[in-house]
């Protein structure tokens, strides 16, 4: 390989065909006589423009062609030299950083030379020791392209934002499953917002076993075996449900406070006083109307119950997992309403008892979360929630659902294979990395391989063949790498 | 050392070709291939290598025969009178030759060379193709006498004398080189086939020092022996009647037809002899026409009727035939070959390339645009 020209942070290594090189490895560019060398990775890989090769593919194209054959007598086999000029590489790569004295520094402010500096493959685990990317709790992510483990650190995910996105099918939610029983073996609370009860078959092995993790995963379904009483939700967590899944109007919910307040006082909330109460209640025949269409929309949730023994109380749930545990909302076969009445339950809680310290730090999981959260809650997430310990993970594979701002601000991304320009030009405005690389980087990503970018990498974007986990998807006996 | 480097070379003994049948024993003799090698022995491994650049391919040629040839005389005015062909189409073999040769860098002793030979034959109206090489030469002041006798040798010529030799130059090694591979491969068709066209590429003027009168009579009369017509095809003839190109004469006619240019009085110098008949061939639509040598032994009814066959069972793409067309383009070297073969010599003999700087730049910057010698 030898080094061709440089461009602002862009290198072009020329290279031969027995060369192996690809999207996303590592190289090195040693100049001896400087004692440094540069850190670049390949995002393309492109033939070399070759004086002369048109003419000759148009010979080719002719004698390959039914029109015309015949052989060559080449009895010195100087053409397997021609066939390896032809087959020159010309390798795309981003600087990523300068090596010197065995020490890594951000600048690309210098030069080397073209005709003595060495340019070579760097093994990822030697990036990976390089960078330190492994240092205190190691999560098993996969292997790289040399076959060699890759960890990264489960304490760059701790308090940050993520993301795991990729097209249907490459391999994201099979990704944050690892991630989720990672941070559970590392005893953090984990909740997982389970759109399409993926998940809900965590704790037990493809051949339907119990897992180790068997009993730290507990599956909690709405209506099912998740159902809360009144008497548990604050005021404001139901006017959010309201206002925000249910769209009751201004002066309604005016009105629904005043109830509220006035069942509390008496120790009455339930949802038969409740009902008895916005039928009693004096007022504009309207605000009765639009009380009453909220309050059965309630009742049919099946979320809400009177009888004790059927509710649970989130707080003992989150007791449970405390040490290290998952919990999974199963929100598969619940309405769009009731997602978000659900969702709004859940995250007010998990902000209360975060607020008051019943909780140190609890990782989420949103699976989809354009379906179920609200617009305000986007920001909220990634400000005044973070800071209370919900550190959020976005699984989706629709990328233009993610606002820009939350790219802007995710410390990691999980990028799998896009295709569609428009997704790609979406997820390339991560500000963890320039939009080439992950343009180009990300359109051939083969199926389980995930481009990690972001914290747990060091900001060094790295490509890794997703570990194969012996998990049940869906209920059904599947493998995931079979 | 030098020698183990030489025995690294791998070569397969020549084979019988996919040729048809009359030519198929056609082979490429062993000692042509160890000449090649035997040239690359000089090459001292380390030593310094200065290729060319694809830009700087252009090297000097040696004065082509056709180049050679003086001007009809213009004080007589000839009457040309056109000849229409009438095309026959009855399968006739067709089958074109042609050589490139190209200078490919320069070491401390010599030059480096390489030659290749194509053979394209069009028999029941598939084309095939043969090509020989590429083979590349390591020329330098002490082995030229000896590249040379060997290549006069495999070409049916004798050995030069030592004046001649003396007078070759390093630099229209290539060219020459090229020229006795081509006639060898043009003598070994002469030899193999029956009853077919063969094409060349120049003209039948012979009297040089790398074509003897002696031997383009021999090849002929050994093509005409085996009921084979030759038909010289030259692209850019230098010849003029009257002030003007030859090839002017045929612009008004409606092709295909042939204009003979026999009968007029051409005053050549004593050395060369025109051992065909010349004509101007006009043989499809388009603007281009060439002018053509045919066997002079031939009668002219033989000859237009040879030109005939090749209306009627070749393609014709301005007037040229696509079967002389595809060897050249099989046999040119395309700058990403060059690069190629120039890597292969440079591993194989452990070549250090160095770029010697271009005087006419260092002396005149942006003016020195001239070839660097």
């Amino acid at each position: 390989m030898r080094l061709y020209r440089k461009e602002g942070n862009t290198v072009q290594i020329l290279c031969f065909p027995n060369e192996r090189a690809e999207k996303g490895d590592y190289l090195q560019i040693e100049d001896p006589k400087q004692g440094k060398g540069f850190l670049i990775q390949v995002i393309d890989v492109q033939f070399a423009n070759i004086p002369g090769i048109l003419e000759e593919l148009l010979r080719d194209a002719t004698s390959d062609s039914d029109e015309i054959n015949g052989r060559d007598l080449d009895p010195l086999e100087v053409t397997s030299q021609i066939t390896i000029i032809q087959d020159a590489r010309l390798l795309l790569c981003k600087i990523r950083g300068t090596i010197q004295n065995g020490k890594l520094s951000g600048s690309s402010d210098w030069l080397p030379s073209r005709s003595k500096s060495i340019t070579k493959k760097l093994a990822t685990p030697t990036l990976a020791t390089l960078l330190k990317i492994t240092e205190k709790m190691p999560i098993h992510v996969g292997e790289t392209k040399e076959f060699s483990p890759l960890k990264v650190d489960a304490t760059a995910l701790d308090g940050k934002l993520n993301i795991v996105t990729g097209k249907k099918g490459t391999g994201k939610s099979h990704f944050s499953k690892l991630l989720v029983l990672s941070l559970a073996n590392y005893g953090a609370p984990v909740v997982v917002l389970d759109l399409n009860g993926e998940y809900a078959q965590l704790g037990l092995t493809s051949d339907g076993k119990k897992s180790p993790h068997y009993e730290t995963i507990h599956v909690l379904t709405p209506a099912s075996n998740f159902k809360v009483g009144l008497a548990q939700i604050q005021l404001r967590v139901m006017i959010n449900i309201l206002v925000h899944a249910l769209h009751l109007p201004g002066t309604s919910t005016q009105e629904f406070r005043r109830i509220w307040r006035f069942l509390k006082e008496h120790t009455k909330l339930s949802l038969h006083e409740l009902g008895e109460a916005i039928r009693n209640r004096q007022c504009n025949h309207h605000v009765k109307d639009a009380l009453f269409s909220r309050y059965y929309t309630l009742v049919n949730s099946g979320f809400f119950t009177d009888d004790p023994a059927d509710a649970i109380t989130l707080e003992d749930c989150f007791t449970e997992i405390r040490t290290g545990g998952v919990l999974i909302i199963n929100l598969r076969d619940t309405s769009f309403v009731d997602r978000q009445i659900v969702v709004e339950y859940l995250l007010g809680k998990l902000v209360e008892m975060l607020a008051c310290w019943k909780m140190k730090a609890v990782f989420l999981f949103a699976e989809e979360a354009h379906l179920y959260l609200r617009e305000t809650y986007w920001n909220d997430i990634v400000t005044r929630m973070r800071h209370f310990g919900v550190f959020t993970t976005f699984v989706t594979n629709q990328p233009d659902t993610i606002r820009e701002n939350i790219y802007r601000q995710a410390d990691n991304i999980f990028l799998f294979n896009f295709t569609n320009e428009h997704d790609l030009e979406t997820v390339s405005r991560a500000a963890k990395v320039d939009s080439e690389t992950v343009k180009s980087i990300a359109r051939d990503l083969p199926i389980q391989h995930c481009l990690l970018l972001g914290r747990v990498v060091k900001d060094f974007p790295i490509v890794v063949k997703v570990r194969a986990l012996d998990v049940q998807t869906m209920g059904q006996t599947r493998l995931f790498f079979a | 050392m030098v020698n183990l480097l030489i025995e690294q070379y791998q070569y397969t003994t020549t084979p019988k070709y996919n040729f048809p049948r009359s030519i198929q024993d056609l082979q490429l003799p062993q000692q042509f291939i160890e000449l090649s090698l035997r040239t690359l022995r000089n090459i001292e491994t380390g030593k310094l290598f200065q290729p060319c650049t694809p830009t700087q391919l252009e090297y000097p040629t040696a004065p082509a025969q056709e180049a050679a040839s003086p001007p009809f005389n213009r004080s007589i005015q000839p009457a040309i009178k056109p000849i229409p062909i009438k095309p026959i189409k009855d399968e006739t073999p067709i089958i074109a030759v042609d050589v490139s040769s190209m200078k490919l860098g320069e070491t401390e002793i010599g030059i480096l060379c390489v030659i290749r030979a194509a053979i394209v034959w069009k028999q029941k109206q598939q084309y095939h193709y043969l090509r020989l090489g590429p083979f590349p030469f390591h020329i330098t002041e002490e082995n030229i006498n000896e590249v040379y006798y060997l290549f006069r040798q495999y070409s049916f010529l004798e050995r030069p004398t030592l004046d001649y030799t003396n007078a070759l130059s390093l630099m229209y090694a290539p060219t020459r080189l090229g020229s006795l591979l081509e006639r060898w491969v043009q003598m070994g068709i002469a030899v193999q086939t029956r009853n077919s066209l063969i094409l060349w590429d120049g003209s039948l003027t012979a009297g040089t020092q790398d074509f003897p009168v002696a031997v383009m009579s021999q090849l002929l009369e050994t093509a005409r022996n085996r009921f084979n017509t030759i038909l010289a095809f030259t692209k850019n003839t230098r010849l003029r009647l009257f002030g003007h190109c030859l090839t002017d004469y045929v612009n008004r006619c409606k092709p295909p037809c042939l204009l003979e240019m026999n009968g007029h009085p051409i005053s050549l110098s004593d050395a060369l002899h025109l051992l065909g008949n010349i004509y101007v061939a006009k043989l499809g639509e388009g603007n281009c026409s060439f002018r053509l040598d045919i066997d002079r032994k031939l009668s002219v009814e033989k000859a237009v009727e040879a030109a005939a066959r090749l209306a009627g069972n070749d393609v014709l793409l301005q007037s040229y035939p696509e079967t002389l067309r595809l060897a050249h383009i099989y046999s040119t070297f395309t700058a990403n070959e060059v690069i190629g073969i120039q890597r292969f010599l440079a591993r194989t003999n452990r070549l250090r390339i160095v770029t010697k700087p271009n005087v006419r730049r260092l002396l005149f910057g942006p003016f020195g645009k001239g070839p660097e010698n």
